[in-house]
């Protein structure tokens, strides 16, 4: 039978990974919105157990506007790098410092 | 060991993989396609929890759709791998201490607070259940003026990629249609008043 715990492991695993891949790939803007994906999905996991395990279909509602929201971020975040890379010829963070004063 | 829980484990152990090679690999591109395939091994587990059609639902939208745009800005600039690593190797200690730390204080909450004698097992529902019905049925009642604002805010999402990724090239040449369509015979044709010639031969 399988429980609530390994639901939340599996999710809380995915969700130190994706913290991890934010650490590691501070360069690649592309890595870190995957990641941030990745995130959102641990949180979506956790959404949809304790749904099922509460008996409440509120959790599963919640995760549909999550992905609403997921999906609209990584489109204006897609938008944002390609202008950013049109201007600057390159997506590395450590390019993006016109702002710094 | 049941059947149920050999599954479980199966794709747990596949999205756990994939999300490790989505944070290593070197090709961006990669990158994109282990993250498809640690959606669908999370769809798989969502259909385990009987929460199918948030399962067709992650499938469609995230590997048909968000994970195409992805891969469509990735493969359109040309990245340089070597440059994008620098600084692997000096924050790899650190985020994996960080990550390994975490997990394992998260594990020991989740294992103390919501193991199996604290929270009762899953109820399994019938065959007349239907998932998409139950939440079709809270979605167009209580969470109606929600599901209005997520409408809303893709709309603002389209307009402002749109907005921010057009733009204006002064020196491209087109056409345009309707000055075409609207053009008159005077715009065209010159009549011009002359005396006849006598034919040179």
């Amino acid at each position: 039978m399988i429980t609530l715990s390994d639901y939340l492991v599996v999710s809380a695993i995915l969700f130190c990974l994706s913290l991890a891949g934010i650490f590691l790939n501070r360069k690649n803007v592309i890595i870190l919105l995957m990641s941030i994906e990745l995130m959102l999905l641990s949180v979506n996991i956790n959404f949809v157990a304790f749904s099922a395990f509460m008996q409440d279909i509120a959790g599963q509602v919640f995760v549909f506007f999550i992905l609403t929201v997921a999906a609209a971020e990584a489109a204006i975040g897609l938008a944002i790098l390609v202008v950013l890379y049109r201007s600057k010829q390159s997506i590395n963070v450590d390019d993006m410092d016109s702002m710094k004063g | 060991m049941t059947f149920e829980k050999i599954i479980f484990y199966l794709f747990a152990g596949i999205l756990i993989l994939a999300a490790i090679r989505v944070i290593t690999a070197r090709n961006p591109v990669h990158s994109a396609l282990f993250l498809v395939l640690a959606f669908f091994s999370s769809a798989a587990l969502w259909i385990l929890l009987e929460a199918e059609f948030l399962a067709i639902t992650l499938v469609l939208v995230y590997v048909g759709a968000v994970m195409v745009l992805f891969l469509f800005v990735v493969m359109m600039m040309n990245i340089n791998i070597d440059v994008m690593r620098e600084g692997f190797i000096k924050y790899l200690p650190i985020g994996v201490a960080v990550a390994v730390i975490s997990a394992i204080e998260m594990a020991v909450v989740i294992t103390g607070n919501f193991g199996p004698d604290k929270v009762q097992g899953l109820v399994r529902k019938g065959v007349e259940y239907k998932n998409t019905e139950a939440i079709g049925n809270v979605l167009y009642t209580d969470y109606l003026f929600a599901f209005e604002v997520a409408a809303v805010l893709l709309l603002v999402a389209i307009v402002a990629a749109i907005a921010l990724t057009m733009r204006k090239r002064p020196n491209t040449k087109f056409q345009n249609p309707s000055e075409q369509v609207m053009v008159k015979k005077a715009d065209r044709l010159r009549m011009v008043n002359m005396e006849s010639e006598e034919r040179q031969s």
